[in-house]
């Protein structure tokens, strides 16, 4: 067990001194005071469109709409159900005294992981998971590496561990520094605001039926966990590549490759059903928690989970087995 | 005494080629061992199979009497190595990669560090980045990397490729230090006899994936060692005389330089006979032999084409 935490400590001083963190740190710091930008242009345009200064006069009037909707009889009984909450959700900042369109910084963490899951985590995340064996192999560092008296398969899960460790302290620095970076423009408050979820999907239409309002910052665990989970299986099929394909440039385009088609294929919005076996097409998994619709038929919560877990668990021992047994020529 | 290293029967076939094949030779303790061959005969195949990088196809290897695919761990404990070029993290420092290694042996202390930075005189530039270290330097610290747990067999692949002669001179010394002071065993791969010939005890030969032979150095140079140049006039009459001794073979005649080979302890004598007949000679010399030569000399006709 010493020896394992040995090898953790001493792939992560290489993961660290590769400046990888750093990098990642800097994008984020770029590119978040960009998103927080565009987001408080939107809020100004959505405040001037709305045509007036006082949201909570708008606010209540989307309330006697809604009422005066789940007046008419002919209204189908699911979307009953999910008026009735929207109607106690606007209540909530009307009785709170929150604007709805000029969120804090917890909505902004929250939109900023919605929308990130499936291309901006999972790039960061290659990062550090993509050359982390194929980088050794090409700089030839793998021999001194293996000739120690260590089997292989430990060193390998020392690897992976590490990786899955710098997965995780990527989510938290994307909270954390989306939080702290947009609190400046925003505030810093909003973490009880009520926030619809429960949304179950059927047959390919969304039964509301279960939607209820849990306070944001339920929420946001929920949408970190389940990026943390994507960033993990997209952390472990780069893995898999980064053992597989031993040009780091190669294992990059590959694994970009099989992102963006996933993100083409759910632009498709395509009749063909076996898409949604690619994992690329999996991936936001924040949707099913906000009751979007997902772009191919057959989705869900359940089956993207479990046919993520299924590619990184066959990804995990296709590394493995392939790694131990393998020739390390040059 | 036990072999440190016990080759026996070792093959590598990868898809139809066969890159070694038929290896087999031992490493005695505190024997500097060469092992000798042409760029591409298989010298690195078999080295990366003895570490453990790459799986024989057939044979077994065994370091310290532990088989290395079996008991590995114990295998690779008893062995220090450098297989090509010493390639270290560029982006750490000399002592963070030698704390990596350290580590990853679990039982080595700062100050074992400290001694071997000292004995590979790297003390001075330990803490710079790697990247900014000359090969010589690396090769050092690839060597203080190799010795940090204390094995009982140093594998060096072509230690001296990139090194200055100051550099190779440094090395030889080391090696005979370590094989003096530290009784450890050192198995150095090469494709320059000279460089085998100065460092080691006993040499094996390999050419196109097969070992030619197993022999101690001193037998080999005497198998080889045996060509003479005469600088003589005039050529026609002594190439006479020398054609008419028995021990003389393979004579061969260019402008006034005659070239032959015979057992070097009769040059004295030869050398009488050819002044006895009025024959001025000029100067007489053993010719260096080279891998090639030898390789003539053992396969045959065949040589290293």
């Amino acid at each position: 067990m010493r020896e394992f935490l040995h090898l953790i400590y001493n792939e992560s001083e290489k993961i660290y001194r590769k400046k990888r963190v750093f990098v990642i740190m800097l994008i984020l710091l770029v590119l978040i005071p960009i998103f927080v930008y565009a987001q408080y242009r939107e809020v100004q345009t959505t405040m001037k469109r709305l045509g007036t200064s006082d949201w909570r006069v708008s606010l209540q009037q989307q309330i006697v709409d809604t009422q005066n909707r789940l007046n008419n009889s002919r209204l189908p009984e699911e979307w009953r159900e999910w008026l009735k909450v929207r109607v106690e959700q606007q209540q909530y900042y009307l009785d709170h005294n929150i604007n709805p369109n000029a969120p804090g910084a917890p909505t902004f963490t929250r939109a900023f992981i919605e929308q990130g899951i499936t291309l901006f985590v999972p790039l960061l995340v290659m990062i550090v998971a993509i050359d982390i064996v194929s980088g050794e192999r090409s700089d030839g560092t793998i021999k001194m590496l293996l000739t120690r008296p260590i089997r292989r398969w430990k060193v390998l899960l020392s690897k992976y561990v590490t990786m899955v460790l710098f997965v995780s302290l990527i989510l938290l620095l994307v909270g954390i520094i989306s939080y702290l970076l947009s609190g400046i423009v925003f505030g810093y408050s909003g973490w009880t605001l009520p926030v619809l979820t429960g949304f179950v999907i059927e047959n390919d239409s969304l039964n509301t039926n279960f939607v209820h309002l849990v306070p944001q910052w339920m929420y946001i665990l929920m949408a970190y966990g389940l990026a943390w989970f994507v960033a993990v299986v997209i952390g472990t099929i780069s893995f898999m590549i980064s053992v597989l394909i031993r040009n780091t440039p190669a294992g990059m385009g590959v694994m970009l490759a099989g992102l963006i088609a996933g993100n083409i294929l759910s632009n498709f919005a395509t009749s063909w059903e076996g898409a949604k076996y690619i994992f690329s097409v999996n991936l936001s998994l924040t949707d099913y928690l906000s009751g979007q619709l997902p772009a191919l038929k057959g989705l869900s919560m359940s089956f993207s989970l479990l046919n993520l877990t299924a590619w990184a668990a066959i990804s995990l021992f296709v590394s493995f087995f392939v790694f131990t047994k393998q020739d390390m020529t040059s | 005494m036990t072999a440190v290293l016990s080759v026996k029967g070792l093959k590598k076939v990868i898809g139809k080629k066969t890159l070694v094949e038929n290896i087999s030779f031992e490493v005695q303790q505190g024997e500097v061992f060469g092992f000798l061959g042409p760029n591409g005969a298989g010298k690195t195949t078999t080295i990366r199979m003895l570490v453990g990088l790459i799986k024989p196809t057939e044979g077994t290897i065994a370091i310290a009497g532990y088989d290395v695919r079996r008991e590995f761990r114990k295998a690779m404990r008893q062995v220090g190595s450098i297989v090509e070029n010493p390639e270290l993290y560029t982006y750490l420092t000399g002592w963070e990669n030698l704390k990596q290694f350290a580590r990853m042996l679990g039982d080595v202390t700062d100050e074992r560090i400290h001694e071997i930075v000292r004995m590979v005189h790297l003390d001075k530039r330990i803490h710079d980045k790697v990247k900014t270290y000359s090969l010589g330097m690396k090769q050092r610290l690839g060597i203080a990397q190799a010795l940090l747990s204390n094995p009982k067999l140093l594998i060096l692949d072509e230690p001296t490729n990139g090194l200055d002669p100051a550099g190779i001179r440094e090395l030889r010394e080391f090696v005979h230090h370590l094989v003096q002071e530290e009784h450890m065993s050192v198995f150095i791969s090469s494709h320059l006899l000279s460089e085998v010939q100065m460092m080691c005890d006993r040499v094996a030969i390999i050419n196109h994936g097969k070992m030619i032979t197993v022999a101690t150095i001193e037998d080999l140079v005497k198998k080889a060692a045996d060509r003479v140049e005469w600088i003589v006039t005039p050529v026609e009459k002594a190439e006479g005389v020398l054609r008419g001794l028995a021990e003389v073979r393979e004579l061969t005649v260019e402008q006034n330089i005659i070239t032959c080979r015979m057992p070097i302890e009769r040059i004295s004598m030869y050398n009488k006979q050819l002044i006895e007949n009025g024959i001025d000679v000029r100067s007489v010399r053993e010719v260096a032999f080279t891998l090639e030569d030898l390789f003539m000399e053992l396969t045959g006709a065949e040589g290293i084409a």
